[in-house]
């Protein structure tokens, strides 16, 4: 991959060669609306999981998320239309899909992490990274736990995935080691989801 | 051919068939389920997958069923004393369906292997100066104070696991691990830095594939009393000494402790089955 490069593409740990993952990460996005916008209309040319970063807290939890999708895709159990959204929804702790994370309306400081999980589509990761920085309207970034941590909103994290009673997260003095175990019990919350 | 064999006598469940970086590596193979060492997501990140075959002399609903709910059962156990605070592997991915079972690889050795190899040692201390090495470890030297620790951090693990609700279904010293501890993460006291570190570490357990959730005094007191079992036959030089620390651990863990262990008087009276009668 050459350094030029905004999009990571990598191929998981136990998932079939015809699935690769690929990642961007944009801050300070001025067109969230619009992109949401093509996400509810469905439309073909935005096969993307598009994710707030304010509730991303590794690298991994996108990869846990890409994995679940490929996963339920592969056995043909997903629950929404295509392994994008299911990307989205394996984020989710809960069936309630209302309180998925998504893009975030709030366009001026809302920083994104675009990734996008695709099939036996012959798309090449220059496709997408040409697509991508043509339709999004953000300041790329690279796909790094350093990148990550600047832009996870810890408060949030702990409201959406239902960590505010673990009292003995706050215990934790060190706020690296404290991060990492709610970056477990995410992880944790994702895989139990809906079982 | 007979190298081979050890890693494909059985059938890999479909996900590990994928590719990855290194082939998966089966650790153990018990009555129920094989457990395999592989990775998740990245190559530098180890996990154990516990994969529970079909049983093809059940009936196929009903082993699906079966098959189905103890691998929800062992997720959802192994979730809430992960959520709570309770040293164990966190759950990464789980497929009931396909009957696997995701976590986090848990480093260092079962504390079977580590107590074992402290009383070998011990034992050859005692024959070089003369003696038949076998006596009991009081735990009342300053050699012993390792082990009395050790044997505290057992009973403080099993105690908060109890405490939020859970009990094991069958500990014995090779279902907990001893995790190196993190760097400043090792406690203040109770921490030997002179001795030779065979038996630092925290205590993680593991496999919870008969665990359940209860806050019952008897199946508590049950669990203690399979683990008491357990030491005293892989570990019986230090059987009295273990009793005695465990409990007094166990005791500080939790308020209904103290009940648990007078329950455990009455277990031991009669062993781990109820009375047949009635």
């Amino acid at each position: 991959m050459s350094d030029s490069s905004i999009l990571e593409s990598l191929w998981l740990e136990h998932v079939p060669n015809t699935h690769s993952v690929h990642v961007a990460v944009f801050r300070n996005v001025e067109n969230a609306a619009f992109l949401h916008q093509q996400l509810l209309a469905r439309n073909a040319d935005f096969e993307y999981a598009l994710i707030d970063a304010g509730v991303i807290t590794s690298r991994l939890q996108v990869f846990s998320a890409a994995f679940k999708a490929i996963t339920l895709q592969l056995a043909g159990t997903m629950k929404t239309p295509n392994v994008h959204s299911e990307l989205v929804y394996s984020l989710s702790p809960t069936n309630n899909v209302l309180v998925t994370p998504s893009v975030s309306s709030s366009a001026t400081a809302a920083p994104e992490t675009t990734s996008a999980t695709e099939t036996e589509t012959p798309l090449t990761a220059q496709d997408i990274e040409k697509h991508l920085l043509a339709h999004v309207e953000g300041k790329p970034v690279p796909f790094t736990a350093q990148t990550l941590s600047e832009l996870t909103d810890w408060g949030r994290v702990r409201k959406y995935y239902k960590l505010n009673g673990v009292s003995w997260l706050d215990g934790i003095k060190d706020q690296a080691t404290k991060n990492r175990e709610l970056d477990m019990l995410v992880m944790g919350g994702m895989a139990l989801r809906g079982v | 051919m007979a190298a081979d064999s050890a890693t494909h006598q059985f059938p890999l469940p479909a996900i590990l068939e994928y590719p990855s970086s290194t082939p998966p590596e089966l650790i153990a193979q018990g009555a129920e389920g094989r457990l395999y060492k592989s990775t998740y997501l990245l190559p530098s990140i180890p996990c154990a997958l516990k994969y529970r075959p079909p049983k093809p002399w059940r009936h196929p609903v009903l082993d699906a069923r079966l098959t189905r709910h103890r691998i929800l059962a062992e997720a959802r156990n192994l979730a809430k004393c992960r959520r709570d605070g309770v040293l164990v592997p966190t759950v990464y991915a789980v497929d009931e369906s396909a009957g696997w079972l995701m976590m986090e690889w848990v480093t260092g050795g079962p504390v079977r292997i580590a107590i074992n190899e402290w009383l070998r040692r011990r034992r050859d201390a005692e024959r070089a100066e003369g003696r038949a090495g076998d006596a009991i470890v009081e735990g009342t030297s300053e050699a012993d104070a390792d082990l009395v620790a050790l044997l505290r951090r057992i009973g403080a693990a099993v105690g908060h696991m109890h405490k939020v609700g859970i009990v094991h279904g069958d500990l014995t010293t090779s279902n907990m691990m001893l995790r190196p501890w993190e760097r400043g993460k090792e406690p203040a006291n109770g921490h030997n830095v002179e001795g030779d570190e065979l038996l630092e570490g925290e205590i993680v357990i593991i496999d919870f594939g008969l665990a359940s959730q209860s806050t019952s005094e008897e199946d508590r007191a049950v669990d203690l009393y399979v683990l008491e079992r357990a030491f005293a036959s892989t570990h019986p030089r230090a059987e009295k000494l273990f009793t005695a620390v465990f409990e007094s651990a166990y005791k500080e863990a939790f308020k209904q402790a103290p009940g648990v262990l007078k329950k455990l008087e009455d277990v031991r009276m009669r062993g781990r089955k109820r009375s047949m009668l009635g």
